[in-house]
């Protein structure tokens, strides 16, 4: 093998698969049997971070960057003039193996570009699953790229030796599908997640009976949706996102603020800021939605569609339901701890656990490690009279943003800079 | 009454247990528990020297581990975490837990219980970084090998992960700042003290103990490590968040090629 050539294919390949934001490598129950190699059970790890910040737990790559189709949004669209690769099945499953054994991630990622049909493309991708599972005994965590289009038989066999598979849905709404990848279908997509889902259900099923049942996508199912490439509103997204999370039992929905990789005149020009800080508000929403006990109605709705950019989105609603307010740490109920802000559910349960013991005050919540900037003007202790209650809405979030240090509050700020 | 004393232990957390057992057999008043090498004797309390012994410290050990399991996890690691005066602390806490019939361990606005808890979650917190920073390079002989310098002392908790996850592979986990490390020969992970004046860092300079594959793959992560950073959203304050700067020395993606 010559490390020159894999190493030059290594750069594109990795590069052109950078955009994928998904990078969790938990949730498995693959654990390692005679004495193979690796272990997914439980947590995942994240071995190192870009300097962007995102967590390196899975080596990320296409197998290759060839593609027919001309998706707008994409790197490796065919109009694209990049140099292109492509790996050979047994040099993917060196790199995962080699990588792995030196404790640099926790499985491989693979998604590739369409090269000839959907099905020849992912019975590739199936053949490196395959190959590390049965050749190499490997019981790392392997997440495959559905590819849109594929047909149903490859897509249960892809479950048997992947612990993830996802399709992503990229845009969020059907009308900016059709804008930006013209060669593919709503179908495309949401057909090969569908038989996807109903394998688990029937596994789930099985399993309880059969206990030899093969095990299927352990992982579950997951999605990416592209921020701010057409002009979606916050609500459009997260309904949507919703909808996959009820309708695919979608294990997470990914929200990725665009990277402008194309010059077109449907989509933001290149050199435009990506959107990170909306994609933050996304996170943080989704969040709300899935541990908080949020209805995604409470928070967007038609009188209230995009989330806010200058307070986070429990903030903001808090704001807008003062009524609601203030809430007695010592005696409300776990539900309603939750949606005070600067309270995580961490708090909440260290809360309910000391409260058995004596009445909290104030100070009790710092030393825990309540965000008591934003949290005070929302709860009630002991000994401590509720002395914010004649303050507006917009008094307390003036109060608040005054006293924080937001990461990204430079950014928005209206003062300008003195010297610059 | 009793003059407050001091005990003298070994440094090893059996030897720990052995002098709480001491204390809770004869009652004692304690003054402070110390390891040997930096035991400072008070001017008005005795000294005793506890002999280890793993028979009285596995009763200490099921004791507490019977009335709760997270309050003997979170009492071990606090212990690896190394910080002055911990003996003494845990030792409020073990006299808390057996006086009390409530779940103490849950009782955060309880000042030692706290501390305790924070503790063991910055150890549990250093374990979590060790498994994910240790950087294998693989030796002529066969063994991978990889250096840590963790803040607390975290290799003992670290080695049943190594071990599920590498069943295959002999390794060696070296904690370059304690001169001890953990060794696993395809069947067991053995404890071992080396006395290696050239260890084989993550440094840029090449050993010619290692293979000549190990410093092509080493290549090939830190050139994926490169190409997958989206430059256009670079934050660097978050990056050193994640990976902070004293690990860097150790970690080949971090080397300057």
């Amino acid at each position: 093998m010559s490390f020159e050539r894999i190493k030059e294919k290594l750069n594109i390949l990795a590069d052109a698969a950078k955009y994928d934001v998904s990078c969790s490598s938990s949730g498995s129950n693959r654990s390692n049997k005679n004495k193979g190699l690796g272990d997914s059970t439980g947590m995942g790890i994240c071995h190192t971070y870009t300097e962007d910040g995102r967590c390196v737990s899975l080596l990320k790559i296409l197998l290759t960057n060839h593609c027919i189709f001309d998706c707008a949004y994409c790197v490796t669209r065919k109009s694209n003039d990049i140099k292109r690769a492509a790996f050979k099945i047994q040099e993917a499953v060196d790199l995962t193996i080699n990588f792995y054994r030196r404790n640099y991630i926790e499985g491989l990622f693979l998604s590739s570009g369409i090269f000839k049909s959907p099905d020849y493309t992912m019975e590739r991708l199936i053949a490196v699953a395959k190959k590390l599972r049965l050749e190499e005994n490997f019981n790392g965590y392997i997440h495959l790229k559905s590819i849109p289009g594929a047909s149903d038989e490859l897509m249960y066999e892809a479950g048997l030796y992947a612990d993830r598979l996802s399709v992503n849905i990229e845009v969020p709404t059907i009308s900016g599908l059709k804008l930006l990848a013209p060669d593919k279908k709503h179908e495309d997509f949401t057909k090969p997640m569908l038989k996807v889902k109903n394998e688990i259900l029937l596994y789930k099923a099985e399993k309880k009976i059969i206990k030899s049942t093969p095990i299927y996508a352990p992982a579950g199912q997951s999605t990416q949706m592209i921020i701010g490439a057409t002009g979606e509103s916050d609500k459009d997204i997260m309904y949507s996102a919703t909808h996959y999370y009820k309708k695919y039992n979608m294990k997470r929905v990914y929200y990725s603020g665009y990277v402008p990789v194309a010059e077109d005149s449907r989509l933001p020009a290149i050199g435009s800021q990506v959107p990170m800080l909306r994609e933050n508000r996304l996170y943080q929403t989704d969040w709300l939605l899935r541990f908080y006990g949020f209805n995604v109605k409470e928070i967007l709705n038609d009188t209230h569609p995009n989330l806010d950019i200058d307070v986070d989105p429990k903030l903001s609603w808090a704001l807008r339901n003062l009524a609601e307010f203030p809430i007695d740490i010592n005696t409300a109920e776990p539900r309603m701890l939750a949606r005070i802000p600067g309270l995580g559910m961490n708090s909440v349960y260290k809360i309910i656990n000391a409260r058995k013991y004596r009445k909290l005050s104030f100070d009790h919540l710092k030393k825990i490690g309540v965000a008591l900037n934003r949290a005070k003007y929302f709860m009630i202790c002991n000994g401590n009279d509720f002395t914010h209650k004649d303050l507006q809405a917009i008094q307390i979030k003036g109060l608040i943003l005054q006293n924080s240090q937001g990461k990204f509050r430079a950014n928005y700020s209206a003062q300008l800079s003195l010297f610059n | 009454m009793n003059e407050a004393k001091i005990l003298i232990y070994d440094g090893s957390f059996n030897g720990y247990l052995t002098a709480v057992f001491q204390a809770f057999e004869q009652k004692l008043s304690i003054a402070d528990i110390q390891k040997e090498e930096n035991a400072q004797s008070g001017l008005f309390s005795d000294a005793e020297i506890i002999y280890t012994d793993v028979i009285k410290s596995k009763r200490v050990w099921n004791g507490i581990q019977k009335k709760n399991n997270t309050a003997i996890k979170n009492i071990y690691f606090a212990f690896l975490s190394e910080t002055k005066g911990i003996e003494l602390l845990l030792y409020r806490y073990i006299q808390k837990l057996f006086s009390k019939t409530e779940v103490l361990h849950l009782n955060f606005s309880d000042d030692i219980v706290l501390k305790v808890s924070q503790l063991a979650k910055s150890v549990g917190r250093e374990k979590h970084r060790m498994e994910a920073f240790v950087r294998f390079q693989l030796t002529k002989d066969d063994i991978y090998f990889a250096n840590i310098e963790p803040d607390f002392n975290v290799l003992p908790l670290i080695s049943k992960h190594f071990k599920g996850r590498y069943a295959d592979q002999q390794w060696l986990i070296y904690d370059v700042k304690r001169k001890y490390g953990i060794f696993y020969n395809l069947k067991t992970v053995e404890f071992i003290t080396l006395d290696m004046d050239d260890i084989h860092c993550n440094k840029t300079q090449k050993s010619n103990v290692f293979t000549d594959g190990e410093y092509e793959y080493q290549d090939l992560w830190n050139n994926y490590f490169k190409s997958t950073n989206i430059a256009s959203r670079v934050n660097l304050k978050l990056h050193t968040q994640h990976v902070p700067k004293r690990y860097w020395k150790y970690l080949s993606e971090k080397k300057a090629v």
